[in-house]
């Protein structure tokens, strides 16, 4: 019976890819571990291999298609000369994979156009529909042109382009002097990181995620969060640490923590969170401009997703919040992937007739609580929305603050969305239930505002 | 000449090299004293641990050092930054908590900088200092100077992880770094022996390939030699390079330890008969470079710059409250 090759899925958090290249023509013979196509996600170009002998009988996704989705079948295998007809037995081909990760709620960008007028932006800027990633990237290597102090160092950030493909094509832009590849050794480049920064250079230095920050947490706040302050402010520590924070999919307990609150605690640094890629953009080139530390916490999630940036040199300050979509019946707050629910949440209660007003925090240290409590004292509600884990979170800081600053204002609870008090599970079922989502924000909302 | 260093003779030092380290040990020395009489008068506070008989060290290690290089220490660091040509002034004034101290009153012992004088500081996690110095000779490399970072941790640090992930990079990358240990036998209590599986810690960089050799830590001449050597190969851009100093700390760990690790018999061979400064005070004498009255004289306008320092730390006013919040951060 023939048997179907399906589009597989390369990495926990790939949904679609290009079939970019078949190597073997239908007629033709194959073995397993025969290469047979090659596809390319945003990350990387992967092989396929064969894990079944048999005739290529029929390709069904011809080279060169974009947007595969996972599991769609792409060729037809036919085993002992048997004619290409229905398949009755579906295997996936090697490298076996886990189930696809649960679809993620892609904002539609023209609601965040349309919504979100960007800072202050001159008349007439050309907008340019940009991944995350790319943001990311054109941030760091506008800035590495602007000013020869400014270098890359990390774990795969050089020759493999990045493990999530963030620095692709720095290296050969900015040669091996300046985009540099480190051992495995979170705790000891950092400390090499801190100590060049120390010598008046400004280092980016990128985590592969931040889980493995962990190891260099020490260097991160006893070296460079506090000797300004240890020297009386001689001694200044201009650098960047970045990479993906938070949950990504399917990677289980010690690969999925949000430490947003974590550094957002330490005096010393600043701590920024951007969710769109104009924001990422122009964050990070505010961050590398910086003369203080900065932990910037991407997320691995929105890498792949598109948005309007403004063309140039446009940078967003640090420490200011952005009302992204107005509203007078309740304030949500959130920050990252937060705001995909954030928004998607504002979208439905609107159906209900709740306008929502949704502010991205964008920076977590500092706060820009002027900006929260204006809009909780227009709304007189609040919902906050972020992926930790709930106690002493971000949600539970703007809480506070609220209900001690705005009190006489409230009209309702302040109220969390949060991640679960749990160590992240690895069954698909258990990390959903795990996970903030749309629903719990909607649930909040209509909670606080009786509805 | 003087006794071998496992490696050449050591050259004898000229007159004006023998002096020059004999008037900067001293200093060190009378300098910690005082610090020590000013902690049991209580005008200091926290932890402050004292250099008294490792003084040879960081003196004939600065004696191979040019402008723009670097040195950054661990929390035993009063004795590196007065060997670094910082004020004795300063350091007493922030060692009492005062505001023209030079982290302004909010460092303390642990924590001076002067980045004018290269001094890095002043690291209180212990190792911690280790991958900070190779991110400085990480920088002189970026820049394409030949100016060098001397690195210096204790014996204790020298199990801690982060060191060897540093002697990596170190070797991968040729970084102009010298790792200065001062094996002084003890961390806080406890003896090498019984916190090294092995205590020839000059060779912890065998496994990168880094070279690395024992010194007498008691003799300056012999610490300026081998200075000299791993100075001169890190400038030359041949990387890294592991000096192990055997030295002794008279006092204890802190100024409350009462170090009942060791026997008082222990200390007074040691100070009797191997003092960093009393072999340099000896040669001074033998040679004629200095008669018993000059030195006198000498000992006495120590005693009085360190008497200046100690007055000016008790008189000098401790910082505004407003500094209570300044240089958290610095304006963009």
């Amino acid at each position: 019976m023939p048997t179907e090759i399906l589009m597989p899925a390369l990495s926990p958090t790939m949904e679609e890819g290009k079939l970019a290249r078949w190597l073997v023509a239908e007629g033709k013979m194959v073995k397993p571990g025969d290469v047979i196509a090659e596809i390319e996600t945003d990350k990387a170009t992967m092989e396929v291999e064969a894990v079944d002998e048999g005739v290529l009988g029929r390709i069904l996704v011809p080279a060169g298609t974009e947007g595969v989705k996972v599991n769609t079948p792409i060729a037809m295998i036919l085993i002992n000369g048997e004619a290409a007809g229905a398949p009755a037995v579906k295997a996936a081909p090697a490298p076996q994979s886990p189930a696809p990760a649960a679809p993620v709620p892609h904002p539609a960008p023209a609601i965040i156009a349309a919504h979100a007028p960007e800072d202050d932006l001159p008349a007439g800027t050309k907008m340019i529909a940009t991944t995350v990633r790319e943001a990311l990237r054109d941030a760091m290597a506008e800035e590495m042109r602007r000013d020869p102090d400014v270098f890359l160092m990390g774990e795969e950030v050089a020759q493999y382009q990045g493990a999530y493909k963030i620095s692709q094509g720095l290296l050969e832009e900015f040669g091996a002097r300046r985009v540099i590849d480190t051992p495995i050794t979170e705790y000891g480049f950092t400390g090499v990181g801190v100590g060049a920064a120390m010598a008046g250079l400004r280092p980016i230095v990128e985590f592969m995620t931040w889980n493995f920050a962990m190891q260099a947490i020490d260097h991160i706040i006893n070296s460079a969060a506090k000797t300004l302050y240890m020297s009386g402010g001689q001694m200044h520590c201009p650098i960047v640490f970045r990479g993906p924070n938070g949950a990504a999919a399917r990677v289980a307990a010690q690969h999925s923590q949000d430490y947003s609150s974590w550094y957002a605690h330490i005096p010393g640094l600043k701590v920024v969170a951007p969710w769109t890629a104009a924001d990422a953009k122009g964050l990070l080139k505010s961050a590398i401009r910086d003369p203080n530390p900065i932990v910037f916490l991407e997320n691995e999630i929105l890498y792949g997703q598109s948005f309007p940036v403004p063309e140039g040199d446009q940078v967003v300050p640090i420490g200011k919040a952005k009302i992204v979509r107005p509203g007078r019946d309740v304030t949500i707050v959130s920050f990252s992937r937060g705001m995909s629910y954030a928004m998607a949440a504002a979208e439905e209660v609107a159906k209900l007739g709740i306008e929502a007003e949704v502010i991205d925090l964008r920076t977590l240290r500092p706060l820009d609580m002027e900006t929260v409590l204006a809009s909780v004292k227009r709304t007189n509600r609040i919902v906050t929305v972020d992926e930790s884990f709930p106690v002493c979170s971000i949600g539970s800081e703007i809480c506070a603050r609220v209900a001690m600053e705005a009190f006489d204002y409230l009209d309702a609870p302040p109220t969390k969305v949060s991640g679960e008090d749990v160590p992240m599970p690895y069954a698909a079922n258990l990390e959903k239930l795990a996970l903030p989502n749309t629903a719990k924000v909607v649930e909040a909302v209509r909670k606080v505002c009786n509805r | 000449m003087g006794k071998t260093n496992g490696h050449a003779q050591i050259p004898d030092f000229a007159k004006a090299q023998e002096i020059d380290a004999y008037r900067q040990m001293l200093l060190i020395r009378r300098f910690e004293e005082k610090a020590g009489q000013l902690y049991g008068m209580g005008f200091i506070g926290g932890f402050c641990h004292l250099y008294i008989g490792q003084e040879a060290v960081v003196v004939g290690m600065q004696m191979a050092l040019k402008q723009g290089d670097q040195v950054i220490t661990g929390y035993r660091d009063h004795g590196h930054m007065l060997a670094c040509g910082m004020e004795a002034k300063g350091v007493m004034a922030e060692l009492t908590g005062r505001r023209d101290g030079y982290s302004r009153g909010k460092g303390g012992s642990m924590h001076m900088f002067s980045v004018e004088r290269g001094f890095f500081g002043g690291h209180g996690i212990v190792a911690g200092q280790v991958p900070l110095g190779t991110g400085l000779a990480f920088a002189n490399k970026y820049r394409g100077n030949d100016n060098v970072c001397l690195a210096y941790f204790g014996d204790g640090a020298s199990n801690q992880g982060q060191i060897y992930e540093a002697f990596n990079m170190a070797k991968l990358w040729h970084l102009p770094v010298i790792y200065v240990i001062e094996n002084n036998k003890y961390g806080m209590g406890t003896s090498v022996e019984r916190a090294s599986s092995t205590t020839h810690l000059h060779q912890r960089g065998r496994s990168f390939d880094i070279p690395g050799e024992e010194v007498d830590g008691m003799d300056v001449r012999a610490v300026k030699a081998a200075a000299d050597r791993a100075v001169g190969l890190a400038r030359k851009g041949e990387g890294p390079y592991i000096l192990e100093m055997q030295t002794y700390r008279y006092r204890g760990h802190s100024m409350s330890d009462p170090a009942k690790y060791r026997t008082r018999e222990e200390v007074d061979k040691v100070r009797n008969e191997n003092d960093p400064i009393e072999l340099v005070r000896k040669r001074l004498l033998e040679h004629g470079y200095a008669s018993e009255d000059e030195l006198k004289k000498m000992d006495g306008d120590i005693r009085h710059v360190v008497n200046d320092a100690a007055e000016f730390a008790q008189a000098n006013p401790e910082p505004d409250v407003s500094e209570l919040y300044t240089d958290v951060t610095v304006s963009a």
